[in-house]
């Protein structure tokens, strides 16, 4: 995983709330059993029209978003389908980071295995950006600083977020969650044995 | 965990079943757990590359009697002795075989007569049980939680650090108690509460929750019910459902192949029942909702918050409060193709669909059968039942209920996710409109352009006889 420490870049901005994983992936690229190829499918549905060229209307599709590295988004995103078919097409697409009021859960998780970093910030605090990405017409650039848990612009935005110190520290090493657990090998092993011995439950 | 391991605190079942499995506290209060995995479900779509995953660090499979595969969101539903037409499709299925033999772990494959939807096999084998941890990479994982388990959709990240760790890193959810009260009129079914409760709270209504649905309307249903209820729960948002283990959960697994039997049954069930929350257990939030006051549901937008009575109106999007509810509801109605202020009983229908792991078990295809028989579906309509689960399809075809399909005029297939999320050949045309039991109205759902509503089983099979949405209460 490529670690995340800060990152500048430009920013999408998707106003819709709700946007499900479904949308970020339609499922009939699910198929692949490999973890890259799924750029080009992103927003499938929405970013693509029927003979294949680039849908006008589509916010990432706007000439201010080419290049763009952070995506800024609405409350719940990423709800439905657990696929992390999602952040793996965010990610090669060319996202870095996600600035929303709210995420789903399991999407939220997903993110952080995959280097791509999901803000929480307050529903004000991301109007106010969506206000300052729509006023620049030529592209709006964020900057999103992991060490320093905070997101800024060059018009003087500054704003904190709250982020657990565990995935933070996964995130700034880009390390991988298996190998931290496997660390723990110990506690595991005793688990399995006090469980062995308790549980009634246990037939498996 | 027994009566003495209980601190004084009063405790809710949520709790209970967290703390049972706890490998490591969290180092801080925001931080994740270390938590023990019981039972890990595993499908052709999301495992691939865990595997794969596996492969390339050279581990193996920690625990693989803890694993159990079977195929679902991919496969035919048509004649099973016939190829793959989908060449894609057919790796997929192959590379799970192929996974499942080289790490050792059982798998029902198409052909078993096990395989069925992954949420509907687990409880079915009797390999879901209270009190258990079960992660799957779906996030209908939810839906095991009827059985009092504590229960998470994953990531394919996480999936291949449950296969290596048997052990999930989760952050602790706060808890929400759903009371259901009263007496749900006829025609009123456990899909309506939940719909009804969604439309209530939104679809990130329970983010960073689990969900304790409790109250007399959840302790009279049956536990297919009851997995209706908890499949839906990821639709609120919430991490996971709960319902705490009863009698009835009890005589659902007495028997099953993979429940305790003998002595071990006794102890079990003795500790299952202490799992209920304690009196006075404290939630970070409660909501009652009575279901006497409710109408069959059917879902009229683009997310299953969406949803009002059969009796009403589409909504106005002038009438919703913020700008963001007001542009997403116009953009729903657009793509729903639904005019403002318009009842929604009387809107036809193309399609109907009887599946997925949210409403394709015994009771609902009973349910939907006791409204066919005898009937004839409109002949506008394509209809089609797709059983959960093999088993499922053999209990029905030995009731002589796809007979009673057949007869009205549905397509009778074999298991599997099917339409629920058209992976498969079962798809909507652009433009189409499904009555569906199913869980996701989303956008393209069912298939490109496809226009989904969420309704029971015996709403679906309504829809199915008139052809246009209508409430079933008029055929009982
Ligand atoms: S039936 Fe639908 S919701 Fe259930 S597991 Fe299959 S695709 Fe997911």
């Amino acid at each position: 995983m490529i670690p995340f420490v800060r990152h500048t870049g430009r920013v999408a901005a998707l106003p819709r709330v709700n946007v499900d994983t479904d949308q970020i992936i339609p499922k009939q690229f699910l198929k692949r059993i490999e973890r890259t190829g799924f750029g080009q499918f992103l927003f499938f549905d929405w970013r693509l029209r029927a003979d294949g060229t680039l849908h006008p209307g589509f916010e990432l599709n706007q000439p201010a978003a080419a290049g763009a590295s952070v995506l800024l988004a609405c409350a719940n995103f990423g709800c439905g389908s657990s696929r992390e078919h999602a952040p793996w097409a965010l990610a090669e697409y060319g996202f870095r980071a996600l600035i929303a009021p709210s995420f789903a859960d399991i999407f939220f998780n997903n993110c952080c295995q995959n280097g791509l970093l999901p803000v929480v910030l307050a529903a004000d605090l991301v109007a106010e950006l969506f206000r300052r990405a729509q006023a620049a017409s030529n592209g709006y650039l964020l900057t999103v600083d992991l060490e320093a848990q905070q997101v800024s612009d060059a018009a003087g935005f500054a704003a904190s977020f709250a982020i657990d110190p565990y995935r933070r520290e996964l995130l700034l090493r880009g390390l991988d969650q298996i190998g931290a657990t496997l660390l723990e090998e110990a506690r595991i092993a005793a688990f399995e044995s006090r469980r062995r011995s308790s549980w009634a439950g246990d037939s498996g | 965990m027994t009566g003495s391991e209980r601190g004084v605190m009063p405790k809710t079942l949520f709790e209970k079943v967290w703390e049972a499995h706890l490998v490591r506290e969290p180092a801080d209060e925001s931080g994740p757990a270390l938590l023990y995995v019981d039972l890990h479900l595993v499908h052709e779509v999301t495992s691939p590359q865990a595997f794969e995953g596996l492969r390339l660090a050279g581990r193996r499979v920690r625990q693989p009697a803890r694993t159990l595969a079977t195929v679902d969101h991919n496969v035919p539903t048509g004649a099973r002795d016939l190829p793959i037409a989908d060449p894609v499709s057919a790796q997929q299925l192959r590379v799970l075989e192929q996974n499942a033999r080289d790490f050792g772990v059982e798998l029902f494959g198409l052909g078993s007569p096990d395989q069925g939807i992954v949420h509907v096999i687990g409880p079915e084998q009797g390999a879901t049980q209270p009190g258990m941890l079960i992660v799957c990479g779906d996030s209908h994982t939810s839906t095991h939680g009827a059985f009092g388990a504590l229960a998470f959709g994953i990531g394919t990240s996480e999936v291949e650090h449950v296969l290596a760790t048997q052990c999930l890193v989760q952050s602790r959810p706060r808890t929400l108690a759903v009371r259901f009260t009263g007496r749900p009129g006829a025609g009123v079914t456990p899909k309506d509460f939940i719909l009804a409760l969604i439309g209530r709270i939104g679809p990130d209504g329970a983010t960073g929750q689990v969900i304790e649905y409790t109250g007399e309307a959840v302790s009279r249903l049956s536990m297919e019910g009851r997995m209706t209820i908890c499949n839906m729960s990821i639709e609120g948002g919430a991490r996971a459902g709960m319902i705490a283990p009863d009698a009835v959960t009890l005589r659902y697994l007495a028997g099953r192949p993979r429940a305790p039997r003998g002595t071990a049954w006794d102890r079990a069930a003795t500790e299952w029942l202490a799992l209920a929350s304690d009196p006075g257990a404290r939630y970070d939030r409660e909501v009652t909702l009575d279901v006497a006051t409710l109408e069959p549901q059917v879902t009229w937008g683009t997310n299953p918050g969406m949803v009002a009575a059969i009796s009403g109106l589409v909504p106005n999007p002038l009438r919703f409060d913020s700008e963001s509810e007001r542009s997403a509801a116009e953009r729903a109605l657009e793509y729903m193709g639904l005019v403002p202020d318009a009842p929604l009983e009387g809107t036809p229908v193309d399609r109907v669909f009887l599946g997925s792991c949210t409403n394709a078990r015994i009771e609902d295809l009973r349910s939907a059968a006791s409204v066919l028989r005898g009937r004839r579906v409109s002949p506008r309509v394509r209809a089609m039942v797709v059983p959960g689960s093999m088993r499922v399809k053999a209990a029905a075809e030995a009731e002589g209920l796809d007979v009673v399909f057949r007869e009205a005029g549905f397509e009778w297939r074999n298991a599997g996710c099917s339409m629920c999320l058209g992976m498969n050949e079962d798809v909507l045309g652009s433009g189409e409109r499904c009555a569906s039991t199913s869980n996701r109205n989303f956008e393209g759902r069912q298939g490109k352009g496809g226009r989904t509503h969420l309704m029971s089983p015996p709403m679906a099979a309504a829809a199915a006889l008139a052809g246009r949405l209508v409430d079933v209460r008029k055929y009982l």
